[in-house]
C-alpha cells in the first residue's frame, strides 16, 4: 500500500505501514465498528477531539458508501513508520464511479442522500484520494495527522 | 583511521589542545566577541574547550575531503555541543554575527600552527588551509541555522500566545458568554476560536454568547462566512449567539457583499445585546434613581 | 428495536437518548417507531439526546432533519440536546446547519423550553 498521493508529505513511497486493523464491510454495524476502531486508535495516539470527530466522521462516510454503493468491501486502518498519520484504505466490490469530478460535487447524489458525503470525506480529511473504474469497484485512500 | 591530509592539522589539534582554546579565547576577544558581560573566563574556556574536543574527534574520524559532509554521524558530537552552546548564547542576547564570528576566530590559532609547521611544504600548507577553511565555515554556517531555528521556535511561540491572549471567552454573567473579537480573523484564527468558544458554552452550560466585532478591522466574504459558521456551530450545540458591534460602514459592506446572515441576531452595539441576552437568561437592567 | 437506544415519555415530551454505537438500521427504525408514538401519543415534543454520540455524519444529520420535519407535520417540536462542540464544528463545515431543528443545551433546557411553548 502507498500513500504518497494521499497528502503524507516527505513520505517515501517505500515507507513502511503498520497496519492497525483490518475489518470487513457488510452491515451498517461495521461502519459503526471501523469509525469507532479509528477514533479508537487516534485517541490512543493523543490526538485532538476536533482532529479524530472529523475524521472519524470521514471514515463513517466513506465505510458506509461502500456497503451502500459498493456491495460491502474492507476497510484497513494504518500509521505510518514516523507515526505522524494515520492511513485508512477502503475497498469496495462495486460497479465504481462514473465521473469522480461529478460526485464530488455538493450535492450529487445517486441514493437519493444529500450528496455530501463524498466531498464532505474529503473536506475533512488531511489526504484524499479515489481509484476507480466503472465496473472495477472503488477504492479510497484517506489520511489524518495524529 | 585519520586520512593523510588531516595528519598535520590532527597532530596539531592533540598536541597544542589548550594552547589553541586560549588562542581561540583570545581572538574572541580581540574580535570583541567573548561577551564577558555574559558569560565568565570558566564558562567560556569550558565551552571553547568542549568544541574543540569534539571537533578534533571529527577531523579524526569523517571524510573531510571530496566527501566532506557535516550530516555525518563523524561529526555528530560536534553538531549536538555547537546547537547547545548556540543556544545558550541566544538566550543571553549574542548576536548572530558575534556567533559567526566567535565560531570563525577559531581559523587564527590553527594557521598560525599549520604555517609553522609545514613552512617548507607550500603545496600541503595551502591545502590544509583550506581544508581547516571549509570546515570552520561549515560550522559557522550550522550555528546561523540553529540560531534561525531557534529565533523561530520563540516567534512560532509568541505568535500561539498571541492567538490565546487575543481570544478571551468572557462570562459576562450567568450563562451569558462574550467573545470580543479583535484585528483580522483569518481561517487558522477563526477555527481557534470556534473551537474555544463551544468548548467554554459546554462548560459554562451557557445560553447566550455575544460574538462582539467592533473591534475587527474588515469584514469581508470569508470573514463574515466565518462569523455565521461559528454562529451555527454555537446554534448547533443549543445556545443562541448575537453578533454585535456592526458598525454602519460594515453593514453596506455586508449588503453589497450580499452576504446573507439568515437567522443569526445582529446587533449595532455590545450594550443592546447584552440586553438582550441578559433577558434571555431571565434579567433585566433596572435604573434605580435619578442620577 | 434493539435495546441500545432508550425512549421515555416525561411531561409530555419523548426523551431520547441516542447511544454512540447506533447503526443506520436502528437510527431508521428509531425514525419509524418515533413518528409512531408522536402520534399515538399526542406528545408536544421530542427530545434527542446526543451527548454521547461522538459522531454525526450526513446520515445521521439527515435523519435528524428529517424527524424535525415528520414532528413538526405532526404538530410536535423536535429538540437535540447535548451537541459536543466537535461534532457541532464538524456539522457546520459539512454543510449540516439542520435549520428545521430545535436545539437545547440539556435535557433541562429543552423540557423547559417545551413547557413554555
Amino acid at each position: 500500500m502507498h500513500f504518497r498521493s494521499c497528502g503524507v508529505p516527505n513520505a517515501p513511497d517505500t515507507s513502511p505501514l503498520t497496519v492497525l486493523a483490518r475489518l470487513s464491510l457488510k452491515t451498517s454495524r461495521d461502519v459503526v465498528a471501523a469509525r469507532q476502531t479509528v477514533a479508537r486508535e487516534m485517541k490512543a495516539r493523543g490526538t485532538s477531539t476536533i482532529r479524530v470527530t472529523r475524521f472519524a466522521t470521514a471514515v463513517s462516510e466513506i465505510a458506509r458508501n461502500a456497503i451502500v454503493h459498493g456491495d460491502g468491501g474492507e476497510i484497513s486502518i494504518c500509521i505510518d513508520a514516523r507515526k505522524e498519520y494515520l492511513l485508512v484504505e477502503c475497498r469496495d466490490r462495486g460497479r465504481g464511479i462514473g465521473d469522480v469530478e461529478q460526485a464530488m460535487i455538493e450535492g450529487f447524489t445517486t441514493a437519493g442522500g444529500l450528496g455530501r458525503g463524498l466531498g464532505g470525506a474529503r473536506r475533512l480529511s488531511h489526504g484524499f484520494e479515489i481509484v476507480t473504474a466503472p465496473g472495477e469497484g472503488t477504492l479510497v485512500r484517506m489520511s489524518a495527522k495524529l | 583511521m585519520p586520512h593523510s591530509s588531516t595528519v598535520n592539522i590532527l597532530h596539531i589539534l592533540e598536541t597544542d589542545f589548550s594552547m589553541i582554546v586560549e588562542e581561540w579565547l583570545g581572538t574572541q576577544v580581540h574580535e570583541g566577541v567573548k561577551r564577558s558581560d555574559l558569560f565568565s573566563d570558566a564558562e567560556s574556556r569550558a565551552q571553547n574547550a568542549e568544541l574543540l574536543k569534539s571537533f578534533a574527534k571529527g577531523v579524526r574520524n569523517a571524510a573531510v575531503d571530496g566527501d566532506f559532509d557535516l550530516e555525518d554521524a563523524a561529526w555528530e558530537d560536534l553538531r549536538a555541543v555547537l546547537a547547545d552552546v548556540t543556544k545558550e548564547r541566544v538566550k543571553r542576547g549574542v548576536t548572530p554575527t558575534e556567533m559567526a564570528t566567535f565560531v570563525l576566530a577559531l581559523k587564527a590559532p590553527l594557521f598560525g600552527r599549520l604555517e609553522a609547521r609545514l613552512n617548507d611544504d607550500p603545496a600541503s600548507l595551502i591545502r590544509e588551509v583550506l581544508l581547516v577553511t571549509r570546515l570552520v565555515d561549515a560550522f559557522a554556517i550550522y550555528t546561523n541555522e540553529v540560531f534561525i531555528a531557534e529565533r523561530e521556535q520563540v516567534i512560532e511561540r509568541q505568535r500561539e500566545e498571541m492567538l490565546e491572549l487575543s481570544t478571551p471567552v468572557v462570562e459576562l454573567w450567568d450563562r451569558v458568554l462574550t467573545l470580543p473579537l479583535i484585528g483580522t480573523l483569518d481561517s487558522a484564527r477563526a477555527q481557534e476560536v470556534m473551537e474555544n468558544l463551544l468548548q467554554t458554552i459546554l462548560e459554562r452550560q451557557a445560553e447566550v454568547v455575544i460574538v462582539d466585532i467592533t473591534g475587527v478591522s474588515t469584514v469581508d466574504t470569508q470573514v463574515a462566512q466565518h462569523l455565521l459558521r461559528a454562529a451555527a456551530a454555537v446554534r448547533l450545540m443549543g445556545a443562541e449567539c448575537i453578533i454585535s458591534g456592526i458598525s454602519p460602514m460594515i453593514a453596506q459592506t455586508m449588503v453589497q457583499l450580499g452576504i446573507d446572515v439568515g437567522t443569526v441576531s445582529t446587533r449595532s452595539s455590545i450594550r443592546t445585546a447584552l440586553a438582550d441576552a441578559l433577558k434571555t437568561v431571565g434579567y433585566s437592567i433596572q435604573k434605580n434613581r435619578d442620577s | 428495536m434493539s435495546g441500545i437506544t432508550s425512549i421515555h415519555l416525561v411531561e409530555n415530551a419523548l426523551l431520547v437518548s441516542i447511544h454512540d454505537d447506533v447503526t443506520d438500521t436502528e437510527i431508521i427504525d428509531l425514525q419509524d417507531t418515533l413518528s409512531h408514538r408522536i402520534s399515538e401519543e399526542n406528545v408536544r415534543g421530542v427530545v434527542l439526546d446526543i451527548s454521547a454520540l461522538e459522531i454525526v455524519d450526513t446520515f445521521v444529520g439527515r435523519v435528524i432533519a428529517q424527524l424535525a420535519g415528520i414532528s413538526r407535520l405532526l404538530d410536535a417540536e423536535t429538540y437535540v440536546v447535548g451537541m459536543r462542540p466537535a461534532v457541532a464544528v464538524t456539522l457546520v463545515e459539512l454543510g449540516m446547519y439542520l435549520p428545521e431543528t430545535k436545539t437545547a443545551l440539556s435535557l433541562t433546557h429543552a423540557l423547559s423550553q417545551l413547557r413554555r411553548a
